[in-house]
């Protein structure tokens, strides 16, 4: 019997391939696909009261998130904080990269696990280092204080966006330092070498060679930071105040203290369609761009 | 200044840590020249090409371009241009462009640079190619490529780091004619890094052969072949066989060596060698003739031997000859029919002493 289904096994590639796939299909099935139909369900739902939910298919909630303004501009700031984030990450982590990938000559390893060694640490302890460092009576203001530069701390530092944006950036560097790394990293050096040859300045060079060849790190960057920093609740809560808010830190109220699930799934739907809507948008244009711009 | 110092590398080093890259070298070429730089892999031939296009600085020593200083000019703003040996195509943008790539500064209407475009892919046989990415290319019409990109900017120097290394041989053969062909029919002065003496010898004006960097030897190819100047040379170009020897005497016309098992001889003496030195006579396979009779053919030297191994190459035969006394088998080449010639048999050899040099040993 078992020889049997080996022979078949061995025969056909297609059940070979099932088989090796079906672990992960599984796991993908069981802990994204379906909570995500349940999800994208339950937005067309309607609650009742506290414990029930009418199950009649609506797009009721889908209305009342356009209708209250709340919504749609923390949507908006959410979609805003997240764009100046990765907009923070890719010029801090660029010149980083860049460095290693085109002057480190030996050890390039010891450097990316140097890079990556502030995430070896837990998420919410480098959150609150930031409180501590932005705080009324934190790091930058006291030194700043002390200096005589400032009469009183800085109002912008810590509960607002700016924070939101800082430090959510300083939490996904990590993660952009590898996808811009590997993309400088496989430059082909006499490509640099042939641009300058034929008469562009280094600063030319980069613009017309290196930087459209790390588009494809560029962009893998922009989605990792900006698709999960668009839904980041506990930066917002820990140090944006109520002016850094978003839209995630309400659906987590909707699904919590508001009780109105049908509405949180909505939310999460309209969100979702959102960000992979912005994500191709900033794809393309940065294609187009440096296609021009080479 | 004259057209034969239109290129002046003068006492050029170059140093890596400790290593000597480049040792001393000094050359002069002409305007219009097809010059190669012939040698093995890491005799610093890349690296003297690579300080003439300006992408390393020589530790000591000067460059000029017609008769510009450009030692310390970075590769932007010099006037040579340089075929990498992976052709460096752009991947990014397709072949119009790569070829555009270097006239963006001469500020050019787009009709303008589009006759430059199609005039650069005539050149290469390329036209038509414009919206072709590199990925869509043959390894031979990258070639054409990165030569025509060069070329567009009708650089004073184009510099070839071993472009038709990749090549297949079919291809490689067609290239260097047609590159001889182009050189020629623009007049740009060509220097060709390579280690391939076939591919030097055939398209050169002139080859400088290198060595752990340094020249050893700069000659047009046919003198190279036939006046190789040092064992390295002689055994890097072509297939040559080396007898030890010990000079006798040496008058005015003629110098007398004792050749290892062939005896001594008197030979044309052309100067440059001391009695002292020592030296080894040297032979061209070609012109050594073999029969399976002693008398068979007319020469001043005739030795018995035996056929140690034959490998047949179609337009001729190299055959190993065996010779009691001489530690290394003799080759010798033939194109005609080999009766009775074959593995184990008796043979001999005929020598004419116009056809042996001597070689000093260091």
């Amino acid at each position: 019997m078992i020889r049997y289904w080996e022979k078949i096994y061995a025969k056909s590639e297609n059940i070979k391939a099932y088989a090796l796939l079906f672990p992960a299909l599984l796991m993908v099935i069981l802990a994204m696909a379906s909570p995500m139909l349940l999800t994208f369900v339950t937005s067309f739902h309607t609650q009742v009261s506290m414990m029930e939910i009418d199950t009649t298919l609506t797009l009721g909630r889908y209305k009342d998130f356009f209708s209250k303004p709340v919504y749609t501009t923390l949507l908006g700031r959410s979609i805003k904080i997240s764009f100046f984030v990765t907009l923070v990450t890719l010029i801090t982590t660029y010149p980083l990269a860049y460095y290693i990938a085109f002057y480190v000559k030996k050890n390039k390893m010891l450097w990316i696990v140097l890079m990556t060694l502030p995430f070896w640490t837990s998420y919410l302890l480098r959150v609150f280092s930031w409180k501590v460092i932005l705080g009324h009576k934190g790091v930058v203001n006291s030194a700043l204080m002390a200096l005589g530069m400032i009469e009183e701390p800085l109002g912008f530092l810590i509960y607002s966006q700016t924070a939101v944006v800082l430090t959510l950036a300083h939490a996904w560097a990590a993660f952009a330092i590898l996808p811009l790394y590997v993309s400088l990293d496989k430059i082909d050096k006499s490509l640099l070498e042939a641009s300058y040859d034929l008469g562009n300045s280094k600063f030319q060079t980069f613009w017309r060679v290196t930087f459209p060849l790390s588009l494809p790190g560029v962009i893998g960057a922009i989605l990792i930071i900006f698709i999960p920093t668009v839904g980041d609740y506990v930066t917002p809560q820990l140090v944006g105040g109520t002016d850094g808010r978003m839209l995630s830190n309400m659906i987590q109220a909707l699904f919590g203290r508001a009780n109105n699930f049908p509405l949180g799934a909505a939310s999460a739907v309209i969100m979702l369609f959102s960000v992979s809507l912005v994500a191709l948008i900033v794809t393309y244009v940065t294609r187009k761009v440096s296609m021009r711009m080479s | 200044m004259s057209d034969n110092e239109f290129i002046k590398i003068k006492n050029v080093s170059k140093k890596f840590d400790d290593v000597v890259a480049v040792d001393n070298v000094d050359i002069n070429i002409a305007r219009g020249e097809f010059f190669s730089l012939l040698g093995p892999s890491g005799c610093g031939k890349t690296t003297l090409l690579r300080i003439l296009a300006g992408f390393e600085y020589p530790s000591s020593g000067k460059v000029l371009i017609d008769n510009v200083d450009v030692t310390g000019i970075t590769p932007n703003l010099r006037p040579t241009n340089m075929v990498f040996q992976n052709y460096a195509i752009f991947p990014h943008i397709n072949v119009k462009k790569n070829i555009e790539f270097g006239l963006r500064k001469e500020k050019l209407s787009k009709d303008a640079l589009d006759k430059r475009v199609k005039d650069a892919l005539r050149m290469v046989q390329l036209e038509g190619y414009e919206d072709r990415y590199s990925n869509q290319l043959s390894g031979g019409q990258r070639q054409r490529i990165a030569l025509a990109r060069a070329l567009v900017k009708q650089p004073k120097v184009l510099l070839l780091d071993e472009p038709l290394g990749a090549l297949d041989k079919k291809l490689r053969e067609e290239m260097q004619l047609e590159l001889r062909k182009l050189q020629r029919s623009v007049g740009i002065t060509f220097i060709f890094v390579t280690h391939d003496q076939e591919e030097a010898m055939t398209m050169s004006d002139r080859v400088a052969v290198m060595n752990k960097g340094k020249i050893l030897q700069i000659s047009p190819p046919r003198d190279l072949y036939n006046n190789p100047k040092n064992l390295f040379v002689g055994d890097f170009i072509g297939q040559i066989n080396f007898l030890e020897s010990e000079i006798k005497s040496i008058d005015s016309n003629n110098i007398n060596v004792l050749i290892n098992k062939l005896g001594e001889h008197t030979l044309t003496y052309s100067g440059n060698i001391n009695k002292e030195e020592s030296i080894v006579c040297a032979i061209r396979p070609e012109t050594i003739q073999i029969g399976n009779n002693p008398d068979q053919i007319k020469s001043d030297i005739t030795i018995k031997g035996k056929i140690a191994n034959t490998s047949f190459y179609g337009n001729m035969t190299y055959i190993y000859v065996e010779i009691e006394g001489i530690a290394k088998t003799l080759m010798v080449s033939t194109s005609d029919a080999l009766e009775g010639l074959t593995y184990d048999s008796e043979c001999y050899i005929n020598i004419n002493l116009k056809d042996i040099r001597l070689i000093k040993k260091n």
